[in-house]
């Protein structure tokens, strides 16, 4: 079954403002899914649509197979929602803005206090329960809004840029929770983030949406196997500032004697080393770069509004 | 999941989500009551003390009763309007402010459980003040309603119609003016008008045929009734208008939250 079925899904607001331009997607059960796009691409559209929260113009959108339009209420009982903006009452201290979130999806308060007890020591804001959530830090309120989003056990959750923000100790805490989440509870869940890395460390699968057209979607090993370069970061000597190309290969500097060198599909990195040689420059290491869906998916995005990549 | 299933858990689902909303309310208003009991509860005993015991001591009868007694009806229900009114209004719009009012929208509560949720935190302040008021009124008259299930259901009505008013002016609310404007220039000149310090057989027929609009002289006179036994109007005639009030209003909330009027884009 489909965690998420989308078909021809449109979004226009006022008259010409179209967000979204007929999507389809499909996120399969126990899926951990990226969905991926420039800020303004029709992503928290998307999301809104599929919450409740923004009235679609025209489609269908399925949660495990309860239509939004004809069961409402049983498709918003499966979904789980982490929003971009924090909200919620920054006067209600975190135990109640939990219990209350429970009280709307109809869970009876002794149960709903046991599931908030877990959640909470869970993603460590137990000690904070009394606090008002206004006085939590950023990454406090981040995962204020996950326990909110979990305390009804819902089957998909729904994160929208769930790390901005977040420092890097916190963002691995969540991803490793997300991870168990995903892989021990079954849980699907859709992210949509702008820390690429993120996704390719997280993710299964992904779509890259832009404005608001899906231009690319499949598994995430398989695009980036796509990707039609890669880019290496040399740290050299004798490199001398002007030179941008040698042969194939684009060149550019990052600092000192570090480069950044694109090797294109079918040459090797072999004709790299023979040809910075002749020119008298040396390397001294050399690594992958990290971010090779975030090259891949600025390349596509480029391709699409016409730039060189 | 089968069809009776999901309708059998609609139902559990509302009763909890409605117990949820009202316990929220309430909490709101009473971690709060610096700002939503104390000042209402001032007010009336200020209204007293001047208008009751030192001015009303040199006014005569005012349709045959002492003028204390004839205003203690109007003040309370002046705190009943008011504090019902302002509560939803309040509540309603900082959870449109803050986005909060989003935890419901993303739940499977239903738009009626919401309205009946947040109408029933009004209605529980505006009848705690009421109760307040009239507490207070035992220093100044000797409150001893003549039919007390009359006078209970006035205020619980009113109240109910007041929490409706506040919600409709939350949905279209885009700024605290906009909380604050009905309030103030509407519902207290209104109140003022309908009868809470005078009696309407005192103004010349133009005025008095001009006050029959004002839904206020409904309420006040109905309450009025209860306590005293005396109204301008006929008793049934307050209900009627009261329920109307009601209907009209219950209709219009629930039509702007299915459209999602100022909560959804």
């Amino acid at each position: 079954m489909n965690a998420l079925s989308i078909s021809g899904l449109s979004k226009t607001y006022g008259d010409s403002v179209h967000a979204l331009k007929g999507i389809d997607l499909n996120v399969p059960e126990g899926d951990f899914f990226a969905l991926l796009g420039p800020n303004g691409a029709g992503k928290s559209t998307a999301i809104g649509i599929i919450s409740a929260l923004v009235n679609k113009t025209h489609g269908s959108v399925k949660v495990f197979d309860h239509d939004i339009d004809e069961a409402p209420e049983a498709a918003k009982a499966s979904i789980g929602l982490v929003p971009q903006e924090f909200n919620f009452n920054v006067f209600e201290a975190v135990l109640p803005t939990i219990l209350n979130v429970a009280g709307y999806n109809g869970i009876e308060r002794a149960e709903a206090l046991k599931r908030a007890e877990y959640y909470l020591k869970k993603l460590d804001l137990w000690e904070k329960r009394k606090s008002p959530s206004r006085e939590l830090s950023g990454g406090m309120k981040r995962r204020l809004m996950i326990a909110r989003a979990l305390i009804h056990e819902p089957k998909l959750l729904i994160l929208d840029e769930p790390t901005a923000g977040v420092d890097l100790e916190i963002r691995r805490s969540m991803w490793s929770f997300l991870k168990e989440l995903n892989e021990q509870h079954g849980t699907t869940i859709i992210l949509t983030t702008h820390y690429l890395e993120e996704a390719e460390a997280l993710c299964r699968n992904v779509a890259i949406i832009d404005g608001g057209e899906i231009i690319e979607q499949g598994a995430v090993a398989q695009l980036l196997s796509r990707s039609m370069l890669e880019t290496f970061v040399l740290d050299t000597e004798g490199y001398t500032k002007p030179l941008t190309q040698i042969g194939p290969f684009t060149l550019r500097e990052r600092d000192g004697n570090s480069i950044e060198v694109d090797v294109p599909k079918g040459h090797t990195i072999n004709e790299l080393f023979s040809e910075l040689t002749e020119k008298g420059i040396y390397v001294s290491s050399l690594r992958n770069k990290t971010n090779r869906l975030e090259e891949f998916f600025l390349r596509l995005v480029q391709r699409k509004t016409g730039e060189s990549a | 999941m089968n069809k009776t299933e999901t309708q059998l858990d609609l139902l559990a689902i509302n009763r909890i989500a409605f117990k949820t909303i009202l316990r929220k309310e309430i909490r709101r208003f009473a971690r709060i009551w610096v700002q939503t009991i104390v000042p209402p509860s001032i007010n009336a005993i200020l209204y007293m003390l001047i208008f009751g015991s030192l001015i009303g001591a040199k006014i005569s009868d005012m349709g045959g009763f002492r003028y204390i007694d004839f205003i203690v009806p109007g003040i309370i229900m002046m705190a009943v309007i008011i504090n019902s009114y302002s509560n939803v209004v309040s509540s309603f719009f900082s959870s449109k402010m803050q986005n909060y009012i989003e935890e419901m929208l993303v739940s499977p509560v239903s738009n009626v459980t919401i309205v009946l949720g947040y109408m029933a935190g009004g209605m529980a302040r505006g009848l705690l003040v009421g109760a307040l008021v009239a507490a207070v009124s035992l220093f100044f008259s000797e409150l001893k309603p003549l039919y007390p299930l009359i006078t209970i259901a006035v205020a619980v009505l009113t109240s109910m119609m007041f929490s409706l008013g506040g919600l409709i002016n939350a949905v279209f609310a885009k700024s605290f003016d906009d909380i604050s404007i009905v309030p103030n220039f509407i519902l207290t000149p209104l109140t003022y008008l309908g009868g809470v310090f005078y009696s309407i057989s005192m103004l010349p027929p133009f005025w008095q045929s001009v006050s029959m609009f004002n839904p206020m002289l409904y309420m006040i006179n109905g309450f009025r009734y209860g306590i005293l036994g005396a109204s301008d109007i006929p008793i049934w005639t307050s209900f009627i208008v009261i329920i109307l009030f009601i209907i009209v209003l219950a209709t219009i909330a629930m039509t702007l939250l299915n459209k999602g009027v100022g909560i959804k884009h």
